[in-house]
């Protein structure tokens, strides 16, 4: 292909990504260059079509980072609406359920104090308040690619082409991406971000942490009648669907007008390839404990997205020369809180303040190493510290892991003397298809369960047609040969959105099959990425403003 | 030659609408809201007649809440030299109607004097179709609709129409009233730099009393519903089973 020219722009700091800690970076930044009366130049580029449209959590809100950064959101607007109010954990059985009396829970799974929001809107917010504060925010463009200098460090990033066509020649619209250059990029993509995937090969990041661990969450937006309706309540599952050797749950959150967000999370290290996460999830509302709040209601939005359930053990080195990485693309969620909206923001703010103070020394540091002690010395790793042993000790299934989780939260209030580990790698750990019971889901019913395509129809995805497909596959053989042959082609269940798909092979009359990619139904959750045995499929950026457009998720 | 474009704010067309549930509307909050498409065309056939030496001034003007700055501003990074807002509606749930649009617009022609207004065709989120067509009947100029091709000889216009039966080709005189139509053209990719650009250039911020029109609403929404839901299909064994059930069960044949 022949050599594009390429504009470039040149910044303070370049911010990959709109999300929570990518916007508190932002703002924190230019409140400090206000305060000091600094002039600086912040980017913030965001490959949905509007900040906020990529973004999908449950989600509750502990504003501690909040208060800090801004302390009078009240005033300014923020979608803080519904406070928790009243709170439940059930262990549920296929008809039955018991409810955790809340003196068993462990403090950090109490809510007082807390807001269920739209992680959404918020963002929205946040990005209106990063703005107004000058920053640079370009929604529709996507990071393409990391750019380094000779040197090696990180040199900001190109911007994806647009109008390019399916054979990867170029379109009549064609537009070239361009170069960002910047003094410090902040790579804040979220969980599994497709530049932090190669940041972390390229700098041997996690040379000293463990493999990193995933969970899947998926979730509708319903619209309930007002008399199922109480603001404020959240109800959390643990057990029935899933066998006690599967890690996840449930959660259920009642929010401003009627509005009721339920959601299910599966750890990414389940066994059974025949495991549908999709499926558990429709499945767990027909629960007679939870299927009477969908009486009669509305399903009005759907999505899913990955998050990093790994903890503090698994947090790769934060900083690299020319560039840092901030909230879950590091992996700073705190997964007994099932929280991490506070913690990747304090985590952007922190970045924020050590890229500040070295702008004033005029920036003789390539590699923001303050970042690191800051965040060490921070409540946010003094949190995670607490909450390291939760996850990998659900490892023994579901039993010893909540007993192990009473023992080590509260008897030992997180600071146990010991590390658990986590077992295997997420793609390591499927069992072979004849090692593997089938599992047969119900039928969806079309109004308390649905299917992917009516589902995936809700999170308003949309990718131009006529594009490059950007789930890549580093061997086309690959998946036939031992995703389909060994496994029983996972990929098609795994995916919550119908992208992948095994079809009969026209092209051979031996009754063979194909994989068939459906890109266009691609809610960017980064499942596949994670789950793919072979690690053979590689997710990369569409066309900017492409993807889902999530509303109030 | 001035061009005058007027754009409207819309919910996005990826965006699956939902009628609310009090049946007042569409949801439109925290919903993404973009340039009307067919607008977006009419901004870049202007920007291409500038291009192309046609047009020397592009003039784009929207007419609804605070946020239409943004599509504005969409227009002004797409390659149109100025903006004019004129806030008509303090919530995005008012839908200032056709008419009182068409009288705005008119005020901004005769304030402006532009060769050329070219805009969509319609609207896609109340599909009115009518605004264009108001305009000139109000200053009396050519009205040229559903353009899928325009040239410009001089004072005449050449433009190929979308009709039901095919493709029509008219000349008209200018000044003249065009609609866009989806195969005008396919609009540009904006720049990142452009958008940047766009911040800094003008965008005078009116009200419909600055050019006396009432904007209040001649038409009363009684309810808005969801069509109907389609049927689960059905898969049936053999043709003969077909038959029966088309004749029997859909009652499509005797």
């Amino acid at each position: 292909m022949e050599e594009i020219e390429r504009d470039v722009m040149e910044f303070d700091v370049l911010i990959v990504g709109g999300g929570p800690s990518g916007l508190s970076a932002a703002i924190r930044l230019m409140q400090l260059a206000n305060e000091n009366e600094q002039e600086i130049t912040v980017c913030l580029v965001e490959k949905g079509s509007e900040i906020g449209a990529h973004i999908l959590s449950g989600a509750i809100l502990e504003p501690t980072a909040l208060n800090e950064l801004i302390p009078d959101w009240q005033e300014k607007g923020a979608p803080l609406n519904t406070p928790v109010s009243s709170e439940e954990i059930m262990f549920l059985s296929e008809t039955g359920s018991l409810k955790t009396p809340n003196a068993f829970l462990p403090p950090a799974m109490h809510n007082e104090g807390n807001y269920i929001i739209s992680l959404g809107n918020f963002c929205r917010w946040l990005g209106e308040q990063a703005e107004e504060l000058g920053v640079d925010v370009y929604p529709g463009f996507t990071a393409a690619n990391v750019l380094y200098n000779e040197d090696g460090s990180v040199k900001g990033v190109q911007t994806g082409d647009m109008g390019v066509q399916r054979d990867g020649t170029h379109g009549p619209q064609f537009e070239p991406g361009m170069e960002l250059h910047a003094k410090q990029t902040f790579f804040a993509e979220g969980c599994r971000g497709h530049l932090g995937k190669e940041l972390k090969e390229r700098f041997n990041l996690e040379a000293d942490s463990q493999t990193q661990t995933y969970g899947i969450g998926i979730k509708e937006l319903w619209e309930v009648k007002p008399e199922n309706h109480q603001p404020g309540l959240v109800v959390h599952t643990a057990g029935w669907p899933l066998s006690t050797d599967t890690y996840g749950g449930s959660f259920l959150y009642h929010l401003e007008d009627n509005q009721v967000a339920v959601g299910f999370v599966v750890g990414l290290d389940y066994k059974n390839p025949y495991l549908s996460p999709f499926e558990e999830f429709q499945r767990y509302k027909t629960h007679p404990k939870i299927r009477d709040t969908f009486e009669g209601a509305r399903r009005i939005s759907y999505g899913a997205r990955a998050l990093n359930e790994g903890g503090i053990q698994c947090l790769p080195k934060l900083t690299f020369p020319g560039g840092v990485m901030v909230g879950c693309e590091a992996g700073t969620l705190n997964m007994p809180k099932i929280k991490g909206t506070h913690t990747a923001m304090k985590s952007g703010m922190l970045a924020a303040e050590a890229a500040f103070e070295a702008i004033q020394s005029n920036f003789d540091v390539v590699e923001l190493v303050e970042y690191t002690n800051r965040f060490h010395h921070s409540w946010v790793r003094t949190e995670l510290d607490a909450a390291r042993n939760v996850r990998p000790s659900f490892k023994w299934g579901l039993w010893l892991g909540t007993l192990y989780t009473g023992i080590d939260q509260i008897l030992f209030r997180g600071k146990a003397p010991w590390t658990l580990k986590h077992a295997h790698a997420d793609h390591e750990t499927l069992l072979t298809k004849d090692q593997a019971t089938k599992i047969d889901y119900p039928k969806p019913d079309g109004v308390l369960t649905f299917d992917k395509l009516s589902s995936v129809f809700l999170s308003s995805t949309n990718h131009e047609e006529d594009q490059p497909i950007h789930l890549t596959l580093k061997d086309d053989s690959v998946p036939v040969a031992i995703n389909l042959a060994k496994y029983d082609g996972p990929e098609a269940r795994f995916c919550p959105a119908g992208v992948y798909e095994y079809v009969a092979d026209e092209n051979k009359k031996d009754g063979s099959q194909r994989l068939q990619i459906n890109a266009q139904n691609c809610v960017h959750c980064k499942t596949c990425d994670i789950k793919d045995p072979t690690q053979n499929i590689n997710w990369v950026t569409p066309q900017g403003g492409d993807g889902p457009n999530y509303p109030n998720m | 030659m001035k061009i005058l474009v007027p754009v409207k704010r819309v919910i996005d067309y990826s965006v699956k609408a939902r009628v609310k549930s009090d049946q007042s509307g569409v949801e439109l909050n925290n919903v993404k809201m973009s340039i009307n498409p067919f607008d977006e065309i009419a901004v870049e056939e202007a920007i291409r007649m500038k291009e192309a030496g046609t047009a020397s001034e592009i003039v784009v003007v929207s007419i609804g809440v605070e946020k239409s700055q943004e599509t504005l501003r969409t227009a002004l990074a797409m390659g149109a030299d100025r903006a004019i807002l004129i806030k008509a509606a303090d919530t995005v749930d008012t839908d200032i109607e056709p008419l009182a649009v068409a009288k705005l617009l008119a005020k901004v022609t005769e304030e402006e004097a532009p060769g050329m207004v070219i805009l969509g065709k319609q609207a896609i989120d109340n599909d009115m179709n009518a605004t264009g067509q108001m305009l000139s009947a109000l200053l009396g100029w050519s009205q040229v609709t559903y353009a899928s091709k325009i040239t410009v000889d001089g004072d005449t216009l050449n433009v190929t129409r979308e009709v039901d039966a095919g493709l029509q080709n008219i000349t008209a005189k200018l000044p003249a009233v065009i609609t866009a139509d989806l195969r005008l053209n396919e609009p540009r990719y904006v720049k990142l730099p452009n958008i940047m650009k766009a911040k800094k250039k003008p965008m005078d911020i009116k009200t419909p009393e600055d050019y006396g029109v009432d904007v209040s609403p001649r038409l009363t929404i009684t309810s808005v519903v969801e069509p109907p839901a389609r049927a689960a299909g059905i898969k049936v064994e053999s043709v003969t089973e077909l038959m029966d059930k088309l004749k029997n069960e859909a009652g499509v044949l005797s």
